[in-house]
């Protein structure tokens, strides 16, 4: 297949950054998408060009480090598929393709297609978690779980933390994000007691990063390469707004 | 957005319910739009009552837009850079209309209530007889009157079905069967409202009121 | 010319004597302390953010130290421990099947091909059951029965049903807890994070590690890092093939500038070779794909009978297919371990039967399977496996049989440790898969995250006190001599790398190195092979530094040249393999000497010769490497032929 692609150029987080055309002549298409990329910059780096910057670790869809904005879709046109694992027969010969950073004040460029997504550790960090010491925990069949809160816990703990939701999202929200986990931690009942304080420190953390707030258009879950339900977020709110009534009570209320 | 969104909500399932008030004939219709005034008399004066509603309503109002000029500021914040490529993947077109949805319909509000309560914009005009103005309104000739109001119910219809799925999940609808549930109703209770405002104009414009 | 020559026995001085069971007791009694009030004193530095990395940083900033954490990745949750997908062991004896901890140590040594210290693989087997203790309280969620107890299933051919899992996705939900006790300590500030840091040298001052040179790859500037201590977490180096499972940001670095150093490098030729990868599709792959070891639990391997058979599979009729492992190993028939799984696809291969692009691949097929359970049944079980399977491939699994081929997996070897999992530089710790304690020759199944998670959560951090007790040590900074010249030593290198200015990719080199390592010394390696190996990769090595083309510089985020100073130490690391793998003439586990083999084609060891750890010393340049060699004893496990026929 031979591929035009059009694709963002930014050499550091000071240049503007513009489109530059390429043209990428016999790609197979059991290529993947990121292997395209590498015969693109195998070929600029000979020809004494800067190869194009782009974030990638496992190449197998968990890591969650690469993220492309591909013709207007993140991770492409594969649905529940990162770009990692996005493969060249998804596409024709002859094709135009535009490949971005994902876009949003919280995720600003590093270089070319590599963007910084600390914000999303620091949403974690602001909460994400529960507090369990290491060597404090109890035996693990202490405390049982139901088999269906266990499986509704692991879909929502399925999240690569890769930012394609707020790539997405008209809004520039990580409410996804932030919900998978909310979610995942308040199901379980080793979650109940930071449930209120969790939710709330991980919202404050991300209004603060400078995501956008949610307006359930769901855009997020579409692109999904794990397929984060959307009510997740439903539930991040219902814990919310019981949390934010539960300031400044009583304990044990 | 959603405790607004649902006061504006309560206020136009009541002004339907006022307005096929019409089919029961002039003198009922405009015995109605009276007695509107004189709701919480003897015990306010008269139309304190109405007031009272009014400036609930404009509260709502401005709370509603507030908020959503918030939300439409931190979007736009939030993404300094535009995608020079950008395809809408899932958005239903009511969830991708809401910002300019609602300023449609804000403009068709300012114009109703000049049109048909203040009366500036009506044919006729006459305060105390809405039956006639309501007429005069969508007579036939005037069919780029019905057209317009046409297009924003249907806009407020856009506007309530994500509005109303939206207003749910925020307040914390958080289970799969349950989201189908309230897509479902929340587009039920778009149709059921855009068909409740737009018979009476459409039986206008039959003939079927005159 | 003499590869190598042997230096003095090397021993493992921390060991603690006495019935095994009482060994890791006795150890943490005799081991000195540090007072709670003494810790924030004390600065630790950890290297890499995976299983091992994140769990002991986390766990060293509860204790109070002060920790100092680097990753080369843009987020600690992205290390590649996030990969790993079959699941984690414990002797929890939850199934009552008769599992224990000393069966769990008994299975680890026997599958380690009695290359691994006893001592150390039982405190292994008993810290097993607390990292599930650990991980439930975190909110792991592991897949659980419907009565709320945790399920668990039998993994890599065990007996007893000791695996616990999250659905594929266990490594990545046992990462991200750790991950998660990690942001916690940093969002108290007990822990600075430097992700996007790579580790280019170890400082060395008075004999004791005191910290490390560090690029950041966003604004390229490189700084002296200080501390008591450092650990190494930094995983393996099976990247060294170029194609394997691992990420493709995997390096050998940190490990391979602490053995330049002084740290003794262990068994480095122990390397595992994953039977079930998709198979390489052209020249333009760049990782390969990991399809789950539980597939082989339904799914049968076969090879047509005839060589160069190159019908469609479904053209084939059944008795003109070599069903390989079931005629070979008819009791284990297709669930026969790692290694032997591999070689035996390889076989096939070598044959001319292979199928598939190039003839390197063997089916996989699961239409016995679909007729027996239905097509249902098999959904519900590998559903998201075929899946992948598809995306990878473009064929679809329930009509047209799989194709595998073996890929490299694992690294058993790595930076020689004691039992307190100090290396051979004082103050220098490591980790995980970056030492080479407990797995011996080969790596169980569900092992690696149960080695990472009780070397970061329960080992290290007893262990480390001892050797922070001394502390805290005399202040350096960058102004000492050590760290001045391990800083310039990195600066010239990275000068170096970017003043070739030649005319072929870092890329391509490391294809090159990847397919001598493969060939040479990968599933099979010969006397013959190995030595033309080593001749291949010292030209290579010279030519890399002749013609090697890195673009761009050193003051910003520069890819390019990230990898060319993985792939220069990966040249260096490739030949002391090479040189591990020639001197130990027997096979053992993943290493598998055509020589050394009986009759039928099984690993023959030597126990008489070859019953030591090979502890390697850097001599420095073009010096031969120097062997220590560790005695194993083994005193509660007798080594036996493994057969699984």
């Amino acid at each position: 297949m031979n591929l035009t692609l059009r694709i963002w150029r930014q050499s550091g987080p000071a240049d503007k950054g513009r489109m530059v055309t390429y043209q990428v002549d016999d790609v197979s298409p059991d290529m993947s998408f990121l292997e395209m990329l590498d015969v693109l910059n195998e070929r600029l780096i000979l020809s004494g060009e800067e190869p194009v910057a782009f974030d990638h670790d496992c190449r197998e869809g968990i890591c969650g480090m690469c993220g492309l904005m591909i013709n207007g879709d993140a991770h492409g046109p594969q649905r529940g598929t990162t770009a990692c694992q996005l493969h060249m027969r998804q596409f024709s010969d002859g094709d135009t393709i535009d490949i971005e950073p994902w876009r949003a004040r919280a995720f600003p460029v590093i270089k070319d297609l590599v963007v910084n997504r600390n914000a999303f550790d620091k949403i974690i960090a602001a909460g994400g978690y529960i507090t369990a010491p290491t060597g404090s925990a109890p035996e693990a069949h202490s405390v049982p779980v139901a088999k269906a809160d266990a499986d509704a816990a692991f879909s929502s703990a399925a999240c690569i933390g890769c930012g394609a939701c707020v790539a997405a999202c008209p809004n520039g929200s990580g409410m996804l994000f932030t919900a998978a986990k909310v979610t995942q931690l308040s199901l379980l009942p080793q979650g109940q007691p930071e449930r209120y304080t969790r939710v709330v420190g991980m919202v404050d953390a991300h209004d603060e990063a400078g995501f956008g707030g949610c307006t359930n258009t769901g855009e997020c879950t579409a692109v999904c390469p794990k397929g984060i339900p959307l009510n997740t977020i439903g539930r991040l709110n219902r814990d919310y707004l019981a949390a934010t009534a539960k300031r400044g009570g009583t304990p044990g209320s | 957005m959603a405790v607004t969104g649902i006061l504006l909500v309560l206020f136009l399932v009541a002004h339907m319910l006022g307005n096929l008030k019409i089919f029961t004939g002039e003198t009922a219709f405009d015995h109605y739009a009276h007695w509107l005034r004189e709701i919480g008399t003897p015990l306010l004066p008269s139309t304190w009552f109405l007031w009272i509603q009014r400036t609930a309503l404009l509260a709502a109002v401005l709370a509603h837009i507030g908020a959503a000029t918030v939300l439409a500021v931190r979007a736009r914040a939030a993404r300094p850079v535009r995608y020079a490529h950008r395809k809408k993947v899932n958005g239903s077109y009511a969830a991708r209309t809401m910002r300019w949805g609602g300023v449609i319909i804000l403009l068709f509000v300012i114009y109703h209530i000049l049109d048909l309560t203040t009366g500036h914009l009506n044919p006729e005009g006459v305060p105390g007889r809405p039956y006639g103005n309501v007429v005069a309104d969508f007579a036939p000739e005037r069919w780029y009157v019905t057209l317009f109001y046409t297009l924003a119910v249907v806009a407020l219809g856009f506007h309530l079905r994500h509005g109303a799925f939206s207003a749910f999940r925020s307040l914390g609808q958080q289970t799969p069967a349950g989201e189908r549930r309230a897509r479902a109703a929340a587009l039920g209770f778009a149709v059921v409202l855009c068909a409740g405002y737009l018979v009476v104009p459409f039986a206008v414009l039959t003939g079927l009121v005159a | 010319m003499d590869l190598f020559t042997e230096g003095d026995p090397i021993a493992d001085a921390r060991a603690p004597q006495g019935p095994i069971e009482t060994r890791w007791d006795r150890r943490r009694f005799e081991a000195k302390l540090v007072n709670p009030a003494n810790r924030r004193k004390l600065t630790v530095i950890v290297v890499g953010t995976g299983l091992a990395g994140g769990s002991a940083a986390a766990t060293l900033a509860e204790q109070g130290y002060r920790v100092r954490s680097y990753c080369y990745q843009d987020s600690p949750r992205r290390a590649h421990s996030i990969a790993a997908q079959g699941g984690i062991n414990a002797a929890k004896n939850y199934r009552n099947d008769g599992d224990s901890v000393h069966r769990l140590f008994y299975d680890t040594v026997k599958g380690g091909d009695f290359r691994s210290r006893e001592s150390n693989v039982h405190r292994l087997a008993e810290v097993s059951v607390n990292i599930i203790d650990q991980c439930v309280a975190q909110g792991v969620p592991f897949a659980r029965e419907y009565g709320g107890l945790l399920d668990t299933r039998s993994f890599g051919g065990a007996q007893v049903q000791r695996t616990f899992y999250a659905r594929g996705q266990t490594g990545q939900q046992l990462l991200l807890g750790a991950y998660q006790a990690l942001e916690r300590q940093i969002g108290l500030g007990n822990v600075e994070m430097n992700a996007r840091h790579e580790m280019l040298e170890l400082i060395v001052v008075d004999g004791r590690a005191r910290g490390i040179v560090v690029r950041d790859l966003v604004t390229g500037e490189i700084t002296s890092e200080f501390a008591d201590a450092v650990v190494l977490a930094s995983g393996g180096y099976g990247n060294v093939f170029y194609l394997s499972t691992n990420a493709k940001g995997c390096n050998v670095t940190a490990t391979w500038r602490a053995h330049r150093r002084g740290a003794y490098f262990a068994n480095p030729c122990y390397t595992q070779i994953h039977p079930t990868c998709i198979p390489v599709s052209g020249d333009h792959q760049s990782k390969l794909t990991l399809m789950s070891e539980s597939l082989r639990n339904d799914g049968r391997v076969w090879v047509p009978k005839a060589k160069g058979d190159d019908r469609a599979p479904k053209d084939i009729p059944e008795e003109e297919r070599d069903y390989y492992l079931e005629r070979i190993y008819p009791s284990f028939g297709n669930l026969v371990p790692r290694d032997i799984a591999s070689r035996a696809a390889k076989n096939v291969c070598d044959a001319g039967r292979g199928v598939g692009p190039g003839g390197l691949g063997v089916y996989l097929d699961f239409a016995d399977a679909i007729d027996r359970l239905g097509r249902k049944a098999i959904e519900a079980k590998y559903g998201n496996l075929f899946e992948m399977y598809e995306r990878i491939t473009g064929e679809d699994p329930y009509e047209v049989p799989m194709r595998i081929y073996p890929a490299v997996h694992y690294t058993m070897g790595g930076l020689w440790v004691d039992y307190d999992l100090q290396s051979t530089i004082p103050g220098l710790f490591v980790i995980g898969e970056a030492n080479f304690s407990d797995h011996g020759a080969n790596r169980l199944g569900a092992s690696a995250l149960m080695q990472g998670l009780a070397d970061g959560y329960f080992v290290l951090p007893n262990t480390i006190a001892n050797y922070l007790a001394a502390g805290p040590f005399e202040r350096v900074d960058a102004s000492h001599p050590e760290a001045v010249a391990a800083r310039r030593d990195v600066e010239d290198r990275i000068r170096r790398l970017l003043a070739v200015d030649g005319d072929r990719t870092v890329d391509s080199f490391h294809r090159e190195l990847g397919q001598i390592m493969w060939e040479h010394c990968g599933m099979e390696r010969s006397e013959a092979g190995l030595r033309k190996a080593i001749d291949e990769i010292r030209a290579l090595r010279e030519e890399f530094w002749k013609r090697v083309r890195v673009p761009g510089d050193d003051d910003g985020l520069n890819q390019s040249l990230e990898k060319a100073g993985r792939v220069a130490d990966f040249f260096e690391l490739a030949e002391l393999m090479c040189v591990d793998a020639l001197h130990r003439e027997e096979s053992c586990g993943g290493h598998f000497r055509a020589e050394h083999q009986t009759p039928d084609g099984e690993a023959q060891r030597d126990d008489d010769r070859f019953a030591y750890v090979a502890a390697w010393e850097y001599t420095g340049g073009d010096e031969p490497a120097v062997l220590h060699k560790e005695d194993l004893k083994f005193e509660y496990v007798h080594p036996t032929q493994r057969s699984y026929k």
